[in-house]
C-alpha cells in the first residue's frame, strides 16, 4: 500500500472540474484556477496557460498552505481556510477544498478581490463535493479504486525501467 | 500518497531525503538535478538561508519513464536537516511514498544520525505511518573520509532490524545490492527486517542513483 490513502480520479471527474472551473473564472474574471493537492502535485489548470513552471508552483503552494495551516494552529484557528496573496499587479487567492485539495485561483486588475472571494465560495462548495464523492469511492470498486493493482504483474517493466 | 491522474496518464509519487544537518541531502538532488536530462527533469527549487543551509525544503521532480502507458513521475523532496526545525521538518512528510535517510558516515556525527533517525520515527508516527512498511533506504555518506565509521557499526545503531510479523513477508529475502547479505532473515528464531541500504559520495554522485532507483523501485512495487 502506497501511504494511508492514495487517491485517484478518472476523466468523469476531471470534466465536471473544468466545467465548474470555467464558469468561475468567467464569473469572477480571474485569469487561471489551478487544483494542487496538499502534497504538492498539480491536480488541474483551468485558463490561461500559467507562463511559470506549474510544478514547482504546486510545491511551493503546498508547503505555502501546510506552513500556514501551522500558524493558524499556533494562534488558536483550526485552519486558514483561504488565503490571499496580493501583489500590486498579479493577486493570488488559495482556498482549501476538502482538506485535500487547495483551490488556486490567480488575478489581475480586471479582476476584483471581493468578486474572486464572492465566487470562490461557490465553487469551493461545488468543488468539495466531487472531491468528497471521490475520496469515498477509493476502496469500494468503483472505477475510481482501479489504481488498486494498476502496475500488477508489471515488475517486469519497473525492473526494466531500472536497467 | 500516490496520485494517479487517469486523464493525463501519469504516477506522482513523493520520495523524501531525510537525515541530519550537512549530511548530503541537497547534494544528493543537485547531484540528480544536474546528471539527468533536462526534458525529464523540472526545475530544482531550494529554499534556503543566505548560508545556503535548508530552511523548509529543496524539490525536484523527475521523470523515470513509462510504465503501462503511465508516465511515472517522482517529486523528490529533502527536509531542512538541522534540529531546530522540526515543525517544517514534519509538514514535508506528509503524504509521502518513500523516504531515504541519507547518513553522514563521520564518526563524530553518529549522535546526530540516531538523533535523525529518531526523529524521523516520531515525526512518521505522528502521522500515523509505519517507517518499517513503507519504501525507505538508507544512504550511508561521505565514504571518502578519513574519519567515516565501519558500516557494520552504522547498520548496528541505524539499521539494527525490526520483527516482521506477517508470514506473508516471513522468507528469506537476499539483499540484492550486497552479496551474503539479506533484508529479512532468521535470526535466534525470529524473522528480522532490514532496510536497504548504500554506500556514497554524494559530491561525486558516488552511489547517489543506485540509492534513488532502489527506493523508486521499492515505490512502484507498492503499486502492484
Amino acid at each position: 500500500m502506497a501511504g494511508a490513502a492514495s487517491w485517484s480520479f478518472n476523466e468523469n471527474d476531471f470534466k465536471q472540474i473544468q466545467t465548474h472551473l470555467q464558469a468561475f473564472l468567467r464569473d469572477s474574471n480571474a485569469r487561471c484556477a489551478l487544483l494542487v493537492d496538499r502534497n504538492g502535485q498539480l491536480v488541474a489548470t483551468v485558463g490561461e496557460t500559467p507562463q511559470f513552471d506549474p510544478t514547482a508552483f504546486a510545491s511551493l503552494t503546498a508547503a505555502d498552505f501546510s506552513a500556514n495551516d501551522q500558524l493558524a494552529k499556533m494562534i488558536g484557528e483550526a485552519e486558514f481556510a483561504s488565503l490571499v496573496h496580493q501583489g500590486e499587479r498579479e493577486s493570488m487567492y488559495l482556498a482549501d477544498v476538502a482538506k485535500r485539495v487547495i483551490l488556486v485561483v490567480l488575478f489581475d486588475q480586471r479582476a476584483t478581490l471581493g468578486l474572486v472571494k464572492l465566487k470562490a465560495k461557490g465553487v469551493v462548495g461545488e468543488l468539495n463535493k466531487i472531491f468528497e464523492e471521490m475520496f469515498n469511492r477509493v476502496g469500494t470498486g468503483q472505477p475510481g479504486a482501479q489504481q488498486k493493482g494498476l502496475l500488477e504483474g508489471a515488475e517486469d517493466e519497473i525492473d526494466k525501467l531500472f536497467g | 500518497m500516490s496520485m494517479i491522474n487517469y486523464a493525463s496518464r501519469e504516477i506522482n509519487c513523493k520520495l523524501v531525503y531525510y537525515g541530519p544537518g550537512l549530511g548530503g541531502k541537497t547534494t544528493n538532488l543537485e547531484h540528480i538535478y544536474g546528471k539527468v536530462s533536462p526534458n525529464t527533469r523540472g526545475k530544482m527549487i531550494s529554499l534556503a538561508t543566505e548560508t545556503e543551509r535548508t530552511l523548509f525544503f529543496d524539490f525536484l521532480p523527475v521523470d523515470l519513464g513509462t510504465i503501462r502507458g503511465f508516465k511515472t513521475r517522482f517529486h523528490l523532496y529533502t527536509v531542512p536537516g538541522q534540529v531546530y526545525y522540526n515543525a517544517s521538518r514534519k509538514l514535508i512528510l506528509k503524504g509521502v511514498d518513500g523516504i531515504v535517510f541519507v547518513a553522514d558516515s563521520q564518526i563524530e556525527r553518529m549522535e546526530a544520525n540516531v538523533e535523525s533517525m529518531q526523529n524521523l520515527y516520531d515525526n512518521m508516527a505522528e502521522y500515523g505511518y509505519d517507517l518499517t512498511r513503507i519504501p525507505f533506504a538508507i544512504q550511508y555518506n561521505k565514504r571518502d573520509l578519513p574519519n567515516a565509521a565501519p558500516i557494520k557499526d552504522l547498520q548496528a545503531s541505524l539499521n539494527p532490524g525490526w520483527p516482521i510479523d506477517e508470514a506473508a513477508r516471513q522468507k528469506q529475502t537476499p539483499d540484492p545490492a550486497h552479496p551474503g547479505e539479506s533484508l529479512v532473515d532468521r535470526v535466534d528464531g525470529e524473522w528480522v527486517g532490514h532496510a536497504p541500504y548504500h554506500e556514497a559520495v554524494a559530491v561525486r554522485g558516488d552511489g547517489v542513483f543506485d540509492t534513488l532507483k532502489a527506493v523508486s523501485k521499492l515505490v512502484l512495487k507498492t503499486l502492484s
